[in-house]
Parts: structure tokens; C-alpha cells; sequence
């Protein structure tokens, strides 16, 4: 089968590898109909991530349809329609029972890589490093999904693969971004970022109950998009972002700040050059001015939301200003069973149409390009799915 | 992990290898002071120390090392690991099932092999004695006969190695309820007297074998196991390193092997490492 291949920074190649197997009871070898590229992608695509192993298939947004059950898969059978969350969960661990789905204990087998890392280890994911668990990823025209018994969500007939698709990562991770700034009556949200999940964050804030959304970024093609969705949207080159929200919630601050940008932030002020600097030598493995600027604009008493990824150690973090403020610092990877169904139901009652962020559709052979294209933003590149079948 | 050695100046060298000193040391000294030289210094000063070492018994580098050559002394019948020496792993992990399942797993000693990576067999001899076969450095097996000495249903299960084991070691599992209705607190206790003291231990480390990060990966495996029904595998998963080569490659292959096979007699195929 073909399948999108990590070989080294900017060097991405569509390969020819076998088809996967059924390796463990609770396995399904899915046939993927549509498959995305993601944001968080471009991290591995950059070269920050570490322990990825030259030929590991990238790909953790994909849904298709199931081809083959492992003995102890009950709820699923040949044929049935499903998106796949990106993380792997089994279900039954303290974090699985307690929905706090994407810190199974269970679905990492190099779960103690993690602790060296990060002191305790989170579940595994698909094609996202083996730090994550090593697991073969969604660009590709079959995958094997661990715990399928548990993760996969049927998809009615009367919904397109390109409405339901996202449910698989940046709907739900925009969506708990939103919700983890727990909005209420009149609430002004900002969010940084206006890539896919910036996008998802902004239409969720609404429909959580947001009066208003201000949204920052530098490319006018997302903020357009941005605006579509009912933000206010805002070039953050032409402006001291700090005192323009100020400025435009009348001394307040924005209740709830998002960063959908994470680690590689590229701001134009002077921390984010240092940062840009100390990234390149070595000594700051992130870059969070985007992280900064939203701990500095929230009002006393608010959230600071963090959907944007980030991997390792950060630099001049204003830990002053956050416990100034009294805010609170909700992040992580997302609970992705807790939003998958109650998401599809607004899909099916069309309150939303998620499709509404793909600018490309390709091929499959066309992967190694469009990585490029949307690493650099040319032709206003937004969404890349790909029919790989 | 902590490494355990014996008192200063305890007896750590064996009868045979303090004559062995004597002898090599006295000698080493007579040839070096007849030699009148830089070199002769140095080997009378080496001889003198050899001399000290079988006089007093007891070798620093052995005490540095954690190993000990002279005899186990009283009571060796009935302990593995000598009075303070050897080297002690503490592991714990908690299994969000109830206490009682997690204890049967574990006494079925044939389940071991499912969740220690390094174990390849375990035997049950007569429900107290157990045959072990385990990997051991450079691709060599080690083996044991191990007893429990010690068992309490649901609670303890402690066992110690019998004479003539390639590892001396004994150890014990901790069952206890986590608190919350968490489910089991599993706690493992270990202690071994390595092939060749802490310099053993410090060449596991260097292959991946260290017991305390050994034993805290089979542990998270037995809960994987428990909790999630088996350990996730991902070897057999396709990937860019398992690429199928393209047409051409693959006809120059077949090729080959076309060609090998006449060349060879019928009697003798040739191996192929695919």
C-alpha cells in the first residue's frame, strides 16, 4: 500500500510498504476513504519532535472504513464507517474511567521513554513519534487502530467523509480549548492562531456562548476565514496586541485566551526574536511568544487555554504575571472520547459543517508537496486532505 | 537502586585467592627491590599492596565493587544473598484492578514470562520450587531453582534462589489496596548479588538491562496486561524500513535467487534471510 513516510526534517516520501496486520486482540485494520494533514504535523515535518525513526508512516486524522476485527472487538464489524481519534485508549485505566482519555496508562508501550521526559507518561498516538508509542500512522491506505473497541466512532450514512473527518483531532481540540475557558454570559475570547484548530476554537467558543471572539494572526487568507466565522479578526504585525485587546474590551482583558499556536511561534517583537535566536542555538527547545502574549492580556481571574502543542522547555515564561492575575492554565492533549459524539450530533443537526476549513484536496502521491505548501503558507494553504484510496 | 557493600576492612577475599596473593606478591616484591629502578619501585609498591590484601583479607576494589570472594560463612544454607552485600531494586506500581486477581496472576508463575521481557520460561517444580530461565548478558541464558519462603494469600509472595543458581538473589511482591478503590498497590523488592559485583550491574546498564528500569517496564507491562487485557505491540507494523522495493528491484531479486538455486546441489538450498 502507499503511505506518507518520515525520513528527516523536510524530507517527507510516499512509499511503498506492506499492509498492516492485525497485531493484538482489540486491533481493526481500518481502509482509509480520507485522511488529513495536521498542524502538529509540521513538527515532525520541521524536525522538532524527537525519537521518530526514519520510515515511520505520519498521519493521525484519518477515518475509513473497517476491513478486518481482532477476536475481542465486539462493537465493530466489516464495513462499518468510522473516524479514528488520533489518541489511543483502552478504556479501562484510572484516566480512561475518569474521561481523561489522552493519559491512558495503557496505550504506550514505551510509556517509560515518557517518564524519562516528561516524569510520568501519556497514552500512545498515531504516527506521532515513538515517545508516543511508535504506532503506524493515517496517511496511508489501511492503518491498524490499537484499543478499536474503544476509540473509532460510527459514522451515519447521511454524512460526507469531509464533514465528519475532523472529528478525529482539531474539531474536538479546538472544541475542549473552548470549553476549558469555561464561558460565560458576555464573555470576550481571543485566540491566537488562526490555523485549523484556531478555526475550530473560534466557531466553538460561539457555540459554547461566547458574546465575542477576537482572533490574531498574520496570513489575511485565515483571518478572512476567521471573520467568516464571526471573529474579529486582527493582523498582530500592525499591533501592540497587549493593549489592543485591552483596548477593545473597554480595560477588561479578554476572559478566555487561546494559544493554537504552540511551540513554533513566530511573532515579530523582540522576545520572539530572542526565542527564534535561542531555538537555533539549542538552549530553548520551544518558542512561545504567542504563550506570553496571552498569559499578559488575560484578565485577572481568567483562562489561559492550550491547545497548541508543545514539547519541551520554555524561556522567560511570566509565571509573575499569571499568579498576579490569579489565572488558571488548562492544556493538554484532548479528551478526544468526551467530544467525538456530542460534536457529531451538532454535525448531524447542522450546527456546524467542518468542512468549511479544507483549501486542499489532493492525492495521496501529492503528500511530500503539500507539506511544503502548507509548511511555508503558500497558496494559502489552510487544510490538506487527502483520498488515499 | 542501591548498591549495598560490606563493612571497611570485613574479610571479602577467599582463602585460596589470599594465598594466591601472598605467593605472587612476595614475589612481585623480592624481584622489584633487587631491581633498583623506577619499574622495580612500582612493582615492589603493587607486590607490597598483593602482600597487605592476603594478610588483612580484604581487597578495596572489591569492596568498591560490591563482590565478594570468601566464603558465605554461617548460615549460607539458608540465605542468597550474603549479609550486606549485593544490590537492592525497590519497584512499585498501582493496578487499577481488585487485589485479589492481581495476586493470582502473579502466583501463577507461569504468567511471568508474559510480562518480564528478559524471563523466557518459568517452571513450576512443586508449587514451592520454580525452574527459571532468563536472558543474561551477550546473548547468554541464566538459570535459577528458586522456593518461596514466604507466602501469604492475597498479601506476600517471597522466594530466594537455591545453591548452585547462575544469579543469587531473593526478593518479594507486596499486594495492597490502593487507597480510594484505586485497586493494587504492587510493590517489588529485590536483592541480588551480581555475576561480577556492581561492575555486572553497570555493564547491564550499558545493554538495556539495568533491573531497576528492567523491572519498572515489566511491572507498567503486568499492568497493561491486567488492566487492558494485553500489552500493545507494534512490531510487525508496516513502515518506510519494511518498503517494498519497486518493480525493477524486485525482478534483479528474483533473478538472483533464480541463478543461486541452480548453482547450488539439490542437498544443499540455500539460506535465505528475508
Amino acid at each position: 500500500m502507499k503511505a506518507v513516510c518520515w525520513y528527516g526534517a523536510r524530507d517527507v516520501r510516499v512509499e511503498n510498504v506492506p499492509e498492516p496486520k492485525l497485531l493484538n486482540r482489540r486491533d481493526a485494520i481500518v481502509r482509509i476513504t480520507l485522511t488529513a494533514i495536521c498542524g502538529s504535523d509540521l513538527h515532525l515535518y520541521d524536525g522538532y519532535i524527537p525519537t521518530m525513526q526514519k520510515g515511520d508512516i505520519l498521519g493521525h486524522e484519518f477515518m475509513g472504513e473497517v476491513v478486518e476485527v481482532g477476536r475481542d472487538v465486539q462493537n465493530l464489524k466489516k464495513g462499518d464507517r468510522v473516524v479514528v481519534p488520533f489518541t489511543i485508549c483502552c478504556g479501562r485505566c484510572f484516566y480512561c474511567q475518569k474521561q481523561l482519555w489522552s493519559l491512558c496508562d495503557n496505550s504506550n508501550p514505551n510509556i517509560t521513554w515518557c517518564e524519562q521526559a516528561y516524569g510520568f507518561g501519556g497514552g500512545g498516538l498515531f504516527g506521532y513519534s515513538h515517545i508516543y508509542g511508535g504506532f503506524a500512522g493515517g496517511q496511508a491506505q489501511y492503518a491498524r487502530v490499537p484499543f478499536a473497541d474503544v476509540g473509532p466512532l460510527k459514522i451515519p450514512e447521511s454524512l460526507r467523509d469531509d464533514q465528519v473527518l475532523f472529528l478525529s483531532d482539531i474539531f474536538p481540540t479546538g472544541y475542549q480549548a473552548a470549553e476549558y475557558c469555561n464561558i460565560q454570559p458576555g464573555d470576550v475570547i481571543a485566540v491566537w492562531g488562526c490555523g485549523p484548530v484556531g478555526q475550530f476554537a473560534i466557531r466553538s467558543a460561539f457555540l459554547l456562548g461566547a458574546e465575542r471572539v477576537i482572533a490574531l494572526d498574520d496570513e489575511p487568507k485565515r483571518l478572512e476565514l476567521a471573520r467568516r466565522g464571526g471573529a474579529e479578526a486582527l493582523d498582530f504585525r500592525d499591533l501592540d496586541v497587549v493593549e489592543k485587546l485591552k483596548e477593545l474590551t473597554a480595560g477588561r482583558g479578554p476572559d478566555g485566551c487561546i494559544d493554537a499556536v504552540g511551540m513554533e511561534a513566530h511573532g515579530t517583537a523582540i522576545d520572539a526574536l530572542y526565542d527564534r535566536a535561542k531555538q537555533a542555538m539549542r538552549m530553548e527547545t520551544d518558542r512561545p511568544h504567542a504563550l506570553r502574549q496571552a498569559i499578559q492580556a488575560c484578565r485577572k481571574g481568567g483562562t489561559v487555554s492550550i491547545p497548541g502543542v508543545y514539547g519541551g522547555l520554555i524561556d522567560k515564561f511570566p509565571i509573575g504575571s499569571a499568579f498576579a492575575k490569579g489565572l488558571t492554565l488548562r492544556m493538554g492533549q484532548t479528551h478526544m472520547k468526551r467530544y467525538m459524539k456530542p460534536l457529531l450530533d451538532r454535525i448531524e443537526r447542522g450546527e456546524i459543517d467542518p468542512s468549511f476549513v479544507i483549501t486542499h484536496r489532493v492525492r495521496i502521491d501529492d503528500a511530500p508537496r503539500m507539506y511544503s505548501t502548507f509548511q511555508k503558507h503558500e497558496d494559502n494553504c489552510i487544510k490538506v486532505v487527502m483520498r488515499p484510496n | 537502586m542501591q548498591v549495598i557493600t560490606h563493612k571497611k576492612h570485613a574479610f571479602n577475599i577467599g582463602t585460596a585467592e589470599r594465598v594466591i596473593s601472598a605467593v605472587g606478591g612476595g614475589i612481585l616484591a623480592v624481584t622489584g627491590i633487587q631491581r633498583r629502578s623506577v619499574g622495580g619501585v612500582a612493582m615492589a609498591l603493587i607486590g607490597g599492596d598483593l602482600l597487605r590484601r592476603a594478610i588483612t583479607g580484604h581487597s578495596y576494589a572489591y569492596e568498591a565493587l560490591g563482590v565478594r570472594t570468601a566464603s558465605k560463612g554461617q548460615g549460607a544454607e539458608t540465605t542468597s544473598v550474603p549479609y550486606e552485600l549485593g544490590v537492592r531494586v525497590d519497584q512499585a506500581i498501582t493496578i487499577a484492578r481488585p487485589r485479589a486477581e492481581v495476586y493470582r496472576y502473579f502466583r501463577q508463575f507461569s504468567n511471568l514470562a508474559n510480562f518480564m521481557e528478559n524471563v523466557h520460561s518459568v517452571r513450576d517444580l512443586d508449587g514451592q520450587r520454580s525452574h527459571w530461565v532468563v536472558a543474561g548478558p551477550a546473548g547468554r541464558t541464566v538459570e535459577w531453582d528458586a522456593v518461596i519462603h514466604n507466602e501469604v494469600e492475597n498479601e506476600l509472595i517471597a522466594w530466594r534462589t537455591l545453591p548452585g543458581a547462575d544469579v543469587d538473589h531473593a526478593g518479594s511482591v507486596l499486594f495492597k489496596d490502593a487507597p480510594g478503590g484505586r485497586g493494587t498497590e504492587v510493590s517489588v523488592e529485590l536483592q541480588y548479588n551480581p555475576p561480577a559485583g556492581v561492575a555486572g550491574a553497570a555493564f547491564a546498564a550499558l545493554w538495556g538491562k539495568e533491573p531497576t528500569q528492567q523491572i519498572h517496564k515489566d511491572l507498567h507491562r503486568l499492568q497493561h496486561i491486567l488492566e487492558a487485557g494485553e500489552a500493545l505491540v507494534t512490531k510487525g507494523q508496516p513502515s518506510g524500513r519494511t518498503a517494498k522495493p519497486s518493480s525493477s528491484q524486485e525482478r534483479e531479486e528474483r533473478e538472483v535467487e533464480h541463478a543461486s538455486r541452480e548453482s547450488f546441489p539439490a542437498s544443499d538450498a540455500p539460506a535465505y534471510n528475508h
